[in-house]
């Protein structure tokens, strides 16, 4: 799954990277096939090299020393804003068929019945960069028909409804989850099924997602990783942590 | 409290807060780690302000989703934001503008549950071209933690800062929380190096390592294990209740705190080198 996500990172891309996962996914890309991509993280951050340790959060000694630039979050996430970031890279608790992402609350917010922990620099990555990466786990009741609250905007409705908001480019461009690759296609810009991985069927997916979900015209399988995608796994996340 | 978002938290005035049993607060951060968590449980919250409240490294916050949840131990009035539209409310709140216009948060429903945020449109675009207005935020006290000040509030901040110089400048007290004190003239060698006026500043504290369990660069390490402890025992209202007591109020002060930390926190703090290059600022 990290590796999938590594590989939608192109080399020379700026990305914009969020907690958790993306983190380690942005490392095992350096490694392997972007060795120049530049790494931005919210709270004021940017790198060429990935952190020496492992990061728990953004903000850790190693994410800073040798840094490329240490400086404040709105200087950074002004990049972004000012339409200089080619991806982002967000993960999400609760997604539905257009994209959109709650990670704020399940229920009514006024009187949520359950209140996630909010949005982070999320809503802001997903509304300003050209492309959106979305990383998360594939189960029913994450990949919803309608999301209680879109904390961070796909495509809202489908169609040109994120250009009518005010959001005039950008957007999810895939999903990857723990069992297959999602892609915006056809008119409604819908998440499509594009890829599932090996060991999981199309039906296994169908199932654990909560709808209709169809598939692009060539779904196939991933491509398994190589040695040297795996290598690079290990070296980002020695002790496992963010993979189990 | 949070400015920096996960490092340079001012974790020891957490405690106090929770120590002096302040009510009624509204905590305002873009991302504070565990520390609103904390306050929440102890019941000293009313209103958060903010764009993220759980335990980074850990997942959920207990209390934070008891108290939206259920109204334990008191109900909360949440006020979302992004990130980048809490800096730039900060900003305005810095510099004297009512409200700012930004385009991040169109298309989020931050815009319908945060009823201060109003929609507009761009009055010099030909287009009907949205934008949402954020109002100016300026919080009453700012504490930042820094790696040293002088005793006149003159300080050296290094490493990501977040909104620190946002929220501080917009803050009417600014209080400083210093890892080390040093004589003026360190400061006056780098002025480069200040973030926030000093003449700015209300009071300067020396608080050694008043960012644990949060880390601090080229001083204290992040305490990983303490957060995932905290995750794991603060699960339950009464797992808190005593999490809270054995950390926090059964010690007088932050000295005691660093005392029962003992060894675990001197294996935390940063003795290796990684200076950076010398600028020359002399004048001839």
């Amino acid at each position: 799954m990290i590796i999938a996500a590594a590989r939608e990172i192109n080399d020379y891309e700026r990305i914009f990277v969020g907690m958790r996962l993306p983190i380690t996914a942005y490392g095992v890309a350096r490694l392997t096939h972007a060795p120049n991509a530049v790494g931005l993280f919210e709270s004021g951050v940017s790198r060429y090299e990935p952190a020496k340790d492992m990061l728990y959060t953004m903000c850790d000694g190693p994410n800073q020393l040798g840094a490329a630039w240490t400086t404040g979050l709105i200087q950074i996430m002004g990049l972004l804003s000012g339409g200089r970031v080619h991806a982002g890279f967000i993960g999400g608790a609760e997604i539905d068929r257009y994209g959109n992402i709650n990670t704020s609350y399940i229920g009514d917010f006024d009187n949520p019945d359950v209140k996630l922990p909010g949005s982070g620099g999320a809503p802001d990555i997903a509304s300003m960069a050209e492309r959106l990466i979305i990383i998360m786990n594939h189960e029913k009741r994450r990949l919803v028909e309608k999301v209680d609250y879109i904390t961070s905007p796909g495509f809202l409705g489908g169609g040109n409804e994120r250009k009518m908001a005010g959001l005039s480019g950008g957007g999810p461009a895939v999903v990857i989850t723990d069992r297959a690759i999602l892609r915006p296609y056809g008119p409604k810009n819908e998440l499509h099924l594009a890829a599932y991985h090996p060991n999981h069927t199309v039906q296994e997916i169908l199932k654990n997602t909560g709808w209709d979900l169809k598939s692009i015209p060539d779904v196939h399988e991933t491509a398994s990783p190589t040695k040297i995608e795996l290598e690079a796994l290990h070296q980002i996340d020695k002790d496992g942590f963010w993979r189990n | 409290m949070g400015a920096a978002l996960e490092n340079a938290i001012p974790f020891a005035v957490t405690h106090e807060l929770i120590r002096q049993r302040f009510q009624n607060l509204n905590m305002v951060a873009p991302i504070s780690d565990i520390s609103t968590d904390m306050l929440i449980g102890a019941g000293c919250v009313k209103t958060v302000t903010g764009a993220w409240v759980g335990n980074v490294s850990g997942g959920m916050g207990h209390n934070y989703r008891r108290a939206a949840e259920k109204g334990i131990p008191n109900t909360i009035t949440i006020n979302d934001y992004s990130n980048f539209s809490i800096g730039m409310a900060f900003f305005a709140g810095a510099y004297g503008l009512p409200y700012i216009p930004v385009k991040s948060i169109l298309g989020s429903d931050i815009t319908k549950s945060n009823s201060s945020i109003k929609m507009a449109t761009n009055p010099f675009s030909d287009e009907h071209e949205p934008v949402a207005l954020v109002p100016a935020l300026k919080p009453d006290i700012a504490f930042l933690v820094v790696q040293r000040s002088d005793r006149f509030g003159n300080s050296h901040i290094w490493g990501s800062t977040g909104l620190t110089q946002e929220a501080s400048i917009a803050a009417e007290k600014i209080i400083v929380l210093a890892d080390e004190i040093v004589e003026p003239e360190v400061i006056a060698s780098d002025p480069g190096r200040v973030l926030i006026p000093g003449f700015g500043v209300n009071a300067v504290c020396h608080v050694p390592a008043a960012c644990h369990p949060s880390p601090l660069i080229g001083r204290w390490k992040r305490d990983n294990d303490f957060f995932h402890d905290y995750h794991k025992e603060t699960r339950d209202r009464a797992g808190f209740e005593n999490w809270c007591d054995q950390w926090i109020r059964h010690l007088p002060d932050h000295e005691a705190y660093r005392t029962k930390l003992g060894d675990r926190l001197e294996t935390l703090r940063i003795i290796g080198d990684a200076p950076s290059a010398p600028a020359n600022y002399a004048a001839e």
